[in-house]
């Protein structure tokens, strides 16, 4: 990828707005279309973007893969927490209306906290995924394609 | 107008597995079935579905496209010729589809309201959602809190999926690329 200049440069350019949109589809999943799933898809595309402008390396330096298996349980473990805590509140398992003084704020606070849990976790696995398959294959040349 | 939409939308659709079914090269094939997700979101937009739009557009046509090409990197980029003859699965495909086809005849026609889905618990959620968990999206407020169980397991089985991805392929957890297997 060294030698191309326009993908670069464009690439470059499309980062920041990528990873911008995939925290609007994060924390805007209440009221328009999009959530967890969809913020994560998006916000690993803007990490495989950048592995595939500046190589795999570039991107280990930046999330090691120590760290992203770690978030791949941690989101998870986030979701199934605040089941737990609603369970501890005296409410059923993930029944959020125990999270606040009211039940409606509670659901609100509730369905931000897993949608949250489900980003975190949907965005490491498809990192991950993707380096398990980027970290194994010699670099392909231009012309192989 | 949204006929005309439609018909585009699937005539596409339509020629794209052609394509996908008839071509060699594995490439192209990947390339093609992101297009192929591509044009299923287009459809889903023009069926009020976005939710599921945008889910088909980001994991069918971006990241599953990906993952594709970098199987593909591992592997072969021809398609091997096929032993046995295009008889057969053409058959079983036609059958299937005649079938699916007859199945449609008795459904309720789309965004009828004496479907059975409009009047079973659907109204029962678009009123209460709002109401109950302050979320005006319906979709997520399902999503998350009616159907909080489903999409824990969800988020499981990815979080399955991404550890079995890597605990087939294996991923170097210094940093620096590792090269071949173990």
């Amino acid at each position: 990828m060294q030698h191309h200049l326009i993908l670069r440069v464009v690439a470059r350019l499309l980062l920041p707005p990528i990873f911008l949109y995939a925290l609007y589809v994060q924390w805007h999943g209440d009221y328009g279309p999009g959530g967890g799933f969809q913020a994560g898809v998006i916000f690993a595309v803007g990490f495989i973007l950048y592995a595939l402008i500046n190589g795999v390396d570039a991107l280990t330096r930046v999330v090691p893969p120590r760290a992203l298996i770690l978030l791949l349980a941690a989101g998870l473990l986030l979701y199934a927490g605040t089941g737990i805590a609603t369970l501890l509140l005296g409410q059923d398992f993930l029944d959020y209306s125990a999270l606040s003084h009211d039940a409606v704020h509670g659901q609100e606070w509730g369905i931000l906290i897993v949608e949250l849990g489900v980003g975190i976790t949907v965005a490491a696995a498809m990192t991950a995924i993707f380096l398990a398959f980027a970290g194994r294959s010699a670099s392909v040349e231009d012309k192989d394609w | 107008m949204m006929i005309a939409v439609d018909l585009i939308l699937f005539a596409f659709l339509i020629l794209t597995a052609i394509a996908i079914a008839r071509l060699r090269n594995l490439f192209a094939v990947a390339m093609l079935s992101g297009l192929f997700s591509l044009l299923a979101a287009g459809l889903f937009v023009a069926l009020d579905a976005v939710d599921v739009a945008f889910t088909e557009a980001a994991v069918g046509g971006g990241v599953s496209t990906i993952f594709m090409l970098g199987a593909l990197a591992l592997m072969p980029r021809e398609e091997k010729r096929p032993v046995h003859g295009a008889l057969l699965p053409l058959v079983l495909c036609l059958v299937t589809g005649a079938a699916l086809v007859y199945g449609t005849i008795d459904m309720p026609a789309f965004g009828s309201p004496d479907a059975p889905v409009q009047r079973h618990v659907g109204p029962e959620y678009l009123a209460r959602a709002l109401p109950e968990t302050g979320v005006p999206n319906v979709v997520t407020a399902v999503l998350a809190s009616y159907r909080g169980y489903d999409t824990l397991g969800e988020t499981t089985v990815i979080f399955v999926a991404a550890i079995s991805v890597l605990m087939i392929l294996g991923i170097s957890l210094g940093s620096g690329r590792q090269k071949g297997g173990e």
